[in-house]
């Protein structure tokens, strides 16, 4: 039945049944796993709609680093900071959004193998975030809505800027609704027996991270949208950013949580992993509920009105254990594949499961690497500038940028294109064209998105500004700028993102082909990227626990934690003293 | 597996390899946590957000008699100012410029005033790399001791306007 060694029947308890009414589901014809037919359209146009936003904000994307680069320098002021706007909004928050909301309700129904609670609601949501989503673009293209993602207060947008927000958070907030109100059906009909599966628990803590992110995001808005209404005054500066990245940092955390839910699912499907141990996996996502709110302090470590001792506690709250959860993950998420290589076989030396790995596989391909782009630089950079005196050198630089592009792009949109290459197989049931450039795809895409982060974290060394049209100050009064080194490395960013937008409108092109016009397979089990793997040895192997080569590598990725970390500690020794 | 329910008796303790790492990881998150209490005592750079409300006007007229005071020449029309070490300074931020001109003593402390008349701004000092933020409505205090002597261009790195990118200053340091 099956060619994914993730799912077989034996793994389903017999006493749990599905909940849907006659003729509302199907049978998948890959894995055996029951698919809600009312969930199935919306999983579809969410997706859908979540990739446009990623063409919409693609195409704003090679426009801004073609400005960036400084020999090229290519679009005027104006339109830069515009193109910027549109940017962040569209990556940020509607193409990640979409394909989170399009998770949970894969997660939720068919993962539980219950309908789902309501397809009104779930169409009424898509709607009120498309209405918004169009609503914010139109603002910006129109030249109404200046303002960068962040809006910051007291700098002002047209109405409707605030209002598309507004509209698409309700719409995200009723859809995570639903979807808990699915979670509750399948629990109450018993769909499945014991526990949840892990991907559904890391989806429920996406979900809760996005009930408080958006709650935030009310708070925030709806006061800024009757000031643009002249309703009321201007909300106090201070006040608007701390209420503000509670709802942007939060929300990079349901990216976290939606990522790494995907980097299991996908070491599933592509290797038949395993998690070693289920405590371990699920507490991690529960330190991400309780913890991850520290995160939003990162961005007032350097402001004013907030103490040391505020920022301090609020970075940390003592331990770091968001950070702890992610050290979690970025280990057992390699292990459980290790397991299960060495299992099959693939035993040789530390490494050999690794090099054995179905590298061919864009999913699995593009999921390690999300994995090591986020670990060995978006983790590690963004421990080290959430530090709240070495913010002090980073804060507002390119640093910060270089940070989250190797977090939510080279991170979460990478898994996500992984995910991709699975979801219109079995859920478009449609085949990708031209395999060959999908299995290229996730590494021209991958290599890009570092060499481009990497460098523009070194032009932020030099204090390169983000968010900024010209590092050469041209026609400022007071002559500034940065020597050749700077202009080297926005040029090797540069190069960077060319390879990344390459990457990324082969994945658009290639999605849109498949979803429209790919070869169905309804009926029959979708095309496998790589030869059937061997068959996974008895679990109680000898050794079947071992993870040197896991080991290994998390050793390498501390090693690296630890000299980064100090070298920025030493580069803060050097600058003037400050209190 | 990950999709499926895992078996009833899922709830075990780590082992191995994992319990190896999360030690590791636990110590390492402490020593994160412990660094930034030890340099706010120890440490020379810190942000300790001192700030007062103050009204944009206010600050306004604050900075005017600061220019006032101690005015010493013009630099492409932008006044430079030597104040007394150990003073409380004056920068204000505004849609696009920094002023005054500050001319400093190295090795001097000085209580440097930071607050915007407008918008959101933000304080960078170069080729340094150190980052405040400005705000309209606070008086962003920082306790500052230039430890270089030179010429350092100040920009503005929070988006503030079309006009963003022509936002600079200047602080001049002596021996």
């Amino acid at each position: 039945m099956t060619q994914l060694e993730g799912v077989s029947s034996a793994d389903v308890p017999a006493v749990a049944r599905p909940n849907h009414a006659p003729g509302r589901s199907r049978v998948c014809d890959t894995t055996g796993l029951t698919v809600c037919l009312r969930a199935e359209p919306l999983i579809k146009i969410n997706a859908v709609f979540g990739v446009v936003a990623l063409l919409i904000g693609g195409i704003g994307a090679i426009l801004i680093a073609l400005t960036r680069w400084p020999a090229v320098h290519l679009l005027p002021a104006h339109l830069y900071y515009r193109v910027l706007t549109l940017h962040g909004v569209n990556m940020l928050i509607f193409w990640i959004i979409f394909m989170e909301i399009g998770i949970l309700y894969f997660a939720a129904t068919v993962l539980l193998r219950s309908r789902l609670a309501s397809a009104k609601v779930g169409w009424i949501a898509f709607l009120l975030m498309a209405g918004g989503a169009v609503f914010v673009d139109w603002s910006i293209l129109s030249g109404n809505a200046d303002v960068m993602m962040t809006s910051y207060a007291p700098l002002k947008a047209h109405w409707s800027f605030y209002l598309g927000i507004v509209l698409f958070a309700v719409g995200a907030l009723a859809a995570v609704g639903n979807f808990f109100a699915t979670i509750y059906i399948a629990k109450r009909d018993r769909t499945y027996t014991g526990s949840v599966p892990l991907v559904v628990f890391g989806a429920i803590a996406a979900g809760i991270i996005a009930v408080v992110t958006l709650l935030h995001g009310a708070l925030v808005m709806v006061p800024t949208l009757l000031w643009s209404w002249d309703l009321m005054a201007a909300p106090d500066a201070g006040w608007y950013r701390l209420v503000w990245w509670g709802l942007g940092h939060m929300s990079q955390q349901i990216n976290v949580c939606a990522m790494v839910s995907v980097w299991y699912l996908l070491g599933t499907l592509t290797t038949g992993a395993k998690p070693i141990n289920e405590a371990v996996c699920r507490s991690a996502f529960v330190l991400y509920i309780l913890f991850i709110n520290l995160a939003s302090a990162h961005h007032l470590l350097v402001d004013p009105g907030v103490d040391a001792p505020w920022k301090i506690w609020n970075t940390s709250y003592a331990m770091y254990l968001a950070v702890l959860a992610s050290m979690i993950h970025g280990f057992t998420v390699p292990a459980s594949i290790e397991v299960a290589q060495r299992r099959r076989g693939f035993d040789r030396g530390l490494f050999g499961w690794l090099f054995k790995a179905p590298w061919s596989n864009p999913g699995f391909a593009a999921m390690f690497m999300s994995l090591l782009i986020f670990g060995f630089i978006g983790g590690i950079t963004g421990v080290t500038l959430g530090t709240q005196q070495i913010n002090i050198i980073a804060h507002n630089t390119l640093r910060i940028p270089g940070h989250f592009h190797a977090t939510v792009v080279g991170g979460t949109t990478l898994a996500f294109m992984g995910l991709a290459y699975y979801v219109v197989p079995l859920i478009f049931r449609r085949e990708y064209p031209l395999p060959k450039w999908c299995r290229a795809q996730p590494y021209i895409f991958g290599i890009g998105m570092v060499i481009m982060s990497l460098f523009m974290s070194f032009a932020g060394s030099y204090g390169v500004p983000r968010r900024h049209w010209d590092v050469e100050f041209s026609g400022a009064p007071l002559p500034a700028g940065f020597d050749a080194g700077a202009h080297v490395m926005l040029g090797i960013m540069g190069v960077g993102a060319v390879f990344a937008f390459i990457g990324l409108m082969m994945f658009i092109l290639l999605t849109v082909w498949a979803v429209f016009f790919g070869k169905s397979n309804r009926g029959q089990p979708m095309r496998a990227w790589t030869p059937a793997p061997a068959k996974l040895a008895d679990d109680d192997h000898h050794g079947a626990h071992k993870t040197p080569g896991t080991m290994a590598l998390v050793l390498l990725l501390l090693f690296c934690f630890v000299v980064y970390y100090f070298a920025n500690w030493k580069a803060l020794a050097d600058v003037w003293h400050v209190r | 597996m990950s999709i499926t329910s895992p078996p009833a008796n899922w709830f075990q303790k780590p082992t191995g390899g994992e319990r190896t790492w999360l030690g590791l990881a636990i110590a390492w998150c402490l020593v994160l946590s412990a660094m930034m209490p030890y340099w706010h005592m120890k440490g020379k750079q810190n942000s300790t957000g001192e700030a007062y409300s103050v009204k944009p006007l206010d600050f306004f007229s604050r900075v005017q008699r600061f220019e006032a005071a101690y005015k010493v020449g013009e630099m492409n029309g932008v006044a430079i100012v030597q104040p007394p070490p150990g003073s409380d300074i004056y920068l204000q931020a505004m849609m696009w410029q920094f002023r005054p001109i500050l001319k400093l003593k190295k090795d001097q402390t000085y209580r440097l005033h930071i607050s915007s008349l407008d918008l959101q701004h933000g304080f960078s000092l170069l080729p340094m790399n150190m980052n405040f933020q400005i705000l309209p409505g606070y008086d962003h205090v920082l306790t500052i001791t230039p430890t270089q002597s030179g010429e350092f261009p100040v920009v503005c790195n929070e988006f503030c306007g079309i006009g963003h990118h022509l936002m600079t200053g200047r602080i001049l340091v002596e021996d």
